[in-house]
């Protein structure tokens, strides 16, 4: 998949937005995978009656993956991500509605790289989890 | 200020753990891909790992006696800190080569500052591991800070 050359990208560039829901099934799978037993991600009463949250937490780090995808579907094959950075503003309960996506913050044509700024917010509008990343864009 | 950290605290700066390997398999890469979301099809099929594939990789393998009544375990590498709610984090990660099917991947991990600050709410207590991933060989693979917050 070919995307942005260094030559091409400009300052002020969208990336694409994509809308993004985690169900209850992906939040299983996902903790499951880190082998993470925090309850606030898969027993609800305990969620919601002892930690007295909404409903189920989304874990934190999968958002911050979710701002990676925005960067790496929009880059292309031959592009190589140099550095990433994001953090957790807000909670996110499962089945919340999302919507990623991200711009371009700036570009150092000398030395092939692009900055990107990121976010995810909710249907308030709200930014859970703003991130940045560095990417090393192919010549042309 | 300094009124929550007092030097029995503060003397775990610089604290590490001892480092942990683990092998990269393409079933663990296919599994993260599936659970993230990932549309990419070499995430998918596991050729290449997803840019944060390692905090699958390395979080903290415990027996069922040793998680809390929420789940969660207590980090050795941590003192006992005054304030106990976490909130929300931060990463931040230089990438250095990708993590393949058959890697063999060491990570060190050091608690590499504790500091607090005043919020709108009250105090609250910040804290950074730092990470580093090499291969056995000792090829860097990625560095990482990780903050976190507690009021």
């Amino acid at each position: 998949m070919a995307g942005p050359s260094i030559a091409t990208v400009q300052a002020g560039d969208s990336l694409p937005t994509r809308e993004l829901v985690c169900d209850t099934v992906q939040l299983f799978l996902y903790n499951a995978v880190l082998w993470n037993a925090h309850r606030i991600h898969f027993d609800a009463p305990y969620a919601t009656e002892v930690e007295g949250y909404p409903g189920l937490v989304v874990a934190g780090p999968l958002i911050g993956d979710w701002l990676t995808q925005c960067v790496l579907e929009w880059m292309g094959d031959d592009a190589e991500l140099v550095s990433f950075e994001f953090s957790n503003r807000w909670a996110v309960y499962v089945d919340e509605p999302l919507v990623s996506g991200g711009k371009v913050l700036s570009v150092d044509m000398e030395n092939g790289l692009v900055t990107l700024d990121l976010h995810v917010v909710n249907a308030e509008d709200r930014v859970v989890a703003p991130g940045r990343a560095v990417v090393r864009l192919p010549v042309g | 200020m300094g009124s929550l950290l007092d030097q029995a605290v503060l003397a775990h700066i610089g604290a590490s753990a001892t480092p942990r390997t683990e092998l990269v398999t393409r079933r663990d890469i296919r599994k993260y891909a599936v659970a993230t979301g990932q549309r990419l099809r070499r995430f998918i099929d596991g050729d290449v790992a997803p840019p944060l594939f390692h905090i699958a990789l390395f979080w903290d393998v415990v027996e069922l006696g040793e998680l809390l009544p929420d789940g969660l375990s207590v980090d050795p590498l941590l003192p006992e800190f005054p304030l106990k709610r976490a909130m929300a984090g931060g990463w931040n990660i230089d990438y250095h080569r990708p993590i393949v099917p058959g890697d063999e991947l060491v990570m060190t991990r050091t608690l590499s500052d504790i500091y607090e600050k005043s919020g709108s709410r009250g105090p609250l207590i910040f804290y950074e591991l730092t990470r580093e991933v090499h291969t056995r060989s000792g090829e860097p693979v990625l560095s990482e800070k990780i903050t976190r917050i507690l009021r």
